[in-house]
């Protein structure tokens, strides 16, 4: 396989493979340990020959590598579908043409996925404009993969969301009943579609930070941190220590809310509403930590590439060791409420199952991985920042059922509570940021003190940062799993392509599968434990 | 002709009928009775599609508990509801979802645009976003934020009580049209569901 063209670029490995050889290569590559597909998306260059790529990310969990396969097709070219080889390729594919235009030979239901299905054209190809809009007449009957949408005789479709407590943002499920079992399911996405991707595009590398808060807006922080990340990766700069602490603290304070939103939240569709308003008295206490730190409550959009945008007050990291204490109580108490209750245990017992394989071949990753037994975070296994030096474990379950789902996430809450303690106790002396003139504005002083300081803002702010041309693919372990960012630069002040690789879009396609044979109330148990976020899922 | 010691007398029975009624009942217009009534016990239908969402379920916890404003029967079904919270971003995909669904509330009903996204598209000036609700169904009080504290929502739902309270002529319900890029929405699709699922129960419960 020597003969296909290779890359290496900012420690990423791509290889360029013909069209014809896409699917013996992705099976060699499975055979010789990447078990996970993690990512699949288009890129376009208009000016060239050939004006897609198609761009496969591959994982292997054994040799903690990672590798890029990209394919080049033109205008009205197919490409093989992987669906054969990895379920998980579906919804990626189907996204992939929904917003390229790209025809994949082969895959079972290549429909509109994130637009609706009046949309005219391919709205990330670099030639449709950024803020077209084009009206939705009506939206779709319930409709099934399999395409037999006639309602059918001793069935009954049942059609759950958009607009449904249960699924607690826009999420839509369709299903046929057989009494209370389902038959059939299908579920359709993108009623949160607000075109980041091509928002990304058209806003300069910092502009883009406050849209990553809106993706997962359960754990803000996180995305945040992940994109930057991806930018300084590229700019070749690491962020002090001061600042990679509090990064940190945010990420794991994040991750204890996100699992609250989690808990509490699919606790309540079971019908348990005392957890949810419990688990929100400690919710508002982390809000009230990030509002001390910024002003902002959800959204905070606190990292800049280079570093944090300020300095954390006098007294913000006792306040953390403070809150943890409290949180620590609250996490005990969740435990007396929930995990040990017996109708909470019989209700996520044995309900959602799923297999190690299984799991992997749909590129689930995070606490619902973890569940069916994988050891796989990428905090451990590829550690950034200081994670290498912190004492935590992972926990894993061993049946990947709901209940499981549930146990691995109360531990990890625990876990994120030793992390921060453990930072917040030694934060490291220094500077917040990097104090690079290219890359991060220069302070308020010296912009209204001095003629060098108002230039270098002044440049800064037109040319906007410029990484050098390339790519790269950087991701962290999110609340849901694993969050990458890959990054497209061309040199220019604003991102040519950045595409997101959200942990809940490659989980919540298996829910059909996982549904089906089931009974209807289960489906909301799974839904719950799945802790699917539509900002991220639909972007 | 009365002299004015009678009248003096007819004022003081009067009064003292007052007082005395004043103590098991009160006097008040119908209309302020019925608007007191409507604005402390606004029953919302939280319709949060995005990060707004999660800050509405704030604004319903321990901690700002809008139960204290009487808008805490959260209703999911829009007949039982009065006030739509819409908190989050509106794509083209889910316009004809709110219309319909704002159609099927019943009267008196409020709309309330929580966040910029819902009242302006937000920073969201995207191909997929529609640029504000207000373009599709009427709406009394917007509130500001990306995402608005809890306490702003709070404010926005005491300026509606407020209006509710003060009979404030409501224009833009009155002269609400559905809009035109819709008027042929498929409402058959569901109907026709919905019937089918019903013969289908009754075929079910006759085998």
């Amino acid at each position: 396989m020597a003969d296909y063209k290779t890359k290496e670029e900012f420690g990423d490995k791509t290889v360029t493979v013909p069209v014809a050889d896409l699917v013996p290569y992705a099976k060699s590559l499975k055979a010789k340990g990447f078990e996970f597909l993690m990512d699949v998306c288009g890129v376009d260059y208009p000016e060239r020959a050939k004006r897609f790529e198609v761009v496969y990310h591959f994982f292997s969990l054994a040799n903690k590598e990672r590798l890029r396969v990209k394919v080049e097709v033109g205008e009205g070219e197919k490409v093989p579908t992987l669906t054969g080889v990895w379920k998980g390729a579906n919804w990626f594919e189907r996204e992939t043409w929904d917003m390229f235009g790209i025809e994949f030979d082969g895959h079972p239901y290549l429909e509109r996925l994130l637009t609706h299905h009046e949309f005219k054209g391919h709205p990330l190809r670099k030639d449709y404009p950024a803020d077209y809009q084009q009206h939705l007449s009506h939206s779709m009957p319930i409709h099934f993969q399999d395409r037999d949408n006639e309602s059918r005789e001793n069935f009954v479709p049942l059609n759950i969301g958009p607009s449904h407590p249960a699924t607690h943002g826009t999420l839509r499920i369709m299903a046929e009943l057989d009494g209370e079992t389902i038959n059939r399911a299908n579920v359709e996405i993108g009623y949160l579609h607000r075109c980041f991707e091509k928002m990304a595009e058209t806003h300069a590398y910092n502009q883009v930070i406050p849209y990553t808060d809106r993706l997962n807006y359960c754990s803000a922080p996180i995305n945040n941190v992940a994109y930057c990340m991806a930018v300084e990766k590229m700019l070749g700069v690491e962020v002090p220590p001061k600042a990679q602490a509090m990064r940190v603290i945010l990420m794991e304070l994040s991750r204890i809310i996100d699992h609250i939103v989690c808990l509490g939240a699919g606790a309540v569709d079971l019908g348990a509403l005392t957890g949810f308003f419990h688990l929100f008295t400690y919710r508002e206490m982390v809000y009230s930590l990030f509002e001390k730190l910024c002003g902002a409550r959800l959204t905070v959009s606190l990292t800049r590439v280079g570093g944090m945008a300020q300095n954390a007050p006098a007294g913000w990291y006792k306040d953390v060791l403070e809150t943890c204490d409290k949180i620590e109580v609250g996490v005990k108490e969740l435990e007396r409420l929930l995990i040990t209750n017996k109708i909470f245990i019989k209700r996520t017992t044995d309900v959602g199952t799923i297999s190690k394989e299984d799991a992997i071949n749909w590129g689930y990753t995070g606490p619902l991985l973890r569940a069916t037994g994988v050891e796989y975070d990428l905090r451990k296994t590829q550690p950034y920042y200081m994670y290498d030096e912190l004492d935590f474990d992972i926990p894993v379950g061993t049946t990947g059922d709901v209940y499981d789902r549930f146990l691995v996430r109360v531990e990890e809450m625990k876990q994120s509570l030793k992390i921060i303690r453990q930072v917040s106790k030694n934060i490291p002396e220094g500077d917040y940021t990097i104090r690079d003139k290219n890359i991060v504005l220069p302070e308020k002083k010296e912009v209204y003190g001095n003629i060098e300081g108002l230039m270098n803002h002044f440049m800064l702010v037109i040319n906007g940062l410029r990484p050098p041309k390339g790519e790269i693919y950087s991701a962290v372990e999110g609340a849901n799993g694993e969050l990458g960012f890959y990054l497209v630069s061309d040199g220019s002040g604003r991102p040519y392509r950045l595409k997101v690789r959200p942990p809940c879009f490659a989980i919540y396609q298996s829910l059909p599968e996982q549904v089906e044979g089931g009974l209807v109330a289960d489906v909301i148990t799974v839904l719950g434990s799945m802790n699917v976020i539509a900002g991220e899922l639909d972007r | 002709m009365a002299t004015s010691e009678e009248t003096s007398k007819v004022t003081s029975a009067e009064l003292e009928l007052e007082r005395q009624a004043s103590q098991f009942a009160i006097t008040t217009k119908l209309d302020d009775f019925v608007a007191w009534g409507r604005k402390n016990s606004m029953w919302p239908l939280p319709y949060g599609t995005a990060c707004c969402g999660i800050e509405l379920m704030s604004v319903m916890g321990p901690k700002y508990d809008l139960a204290r404003f009487g808008a805490e029967v959260v209703r999911f079904s829009p007949r039982q509801a009065d006030l739509l919270l819409v908190a989050g971003t509106i794509t083209e995909k889910m316009v004809p979802i709110l219309v319909r669904i704002y159609e099927q509330m019943l009267e008196p009903k409020y709309v309330l645009s929580m966040g910029a996204c819902a009242s302006s598209g937000g920073f969201y000036r995207a191909y997929h976003v529609l640029q504000g609700i207000d373009k599709v169904i009427p709406v009394d009080v917007y509130v500001p934020g990306c995402p608005p504290t809890p306490e702003a929502v709070l404010d926005g739902v005491m300026s509606l009580q407020k209006m509710i309270a003060d009979g404030h002529p409501r224009p833009w319900k009155k002269n609400w049209k559905r809009p035109d890029f819709l008027k042929n929405m498929n409402t058959q699709a569901t109907e026709n569901t919905i019937a089918a699922s019903s013969e289908a129960l009754v075929k079910t419960a006759q085998a």
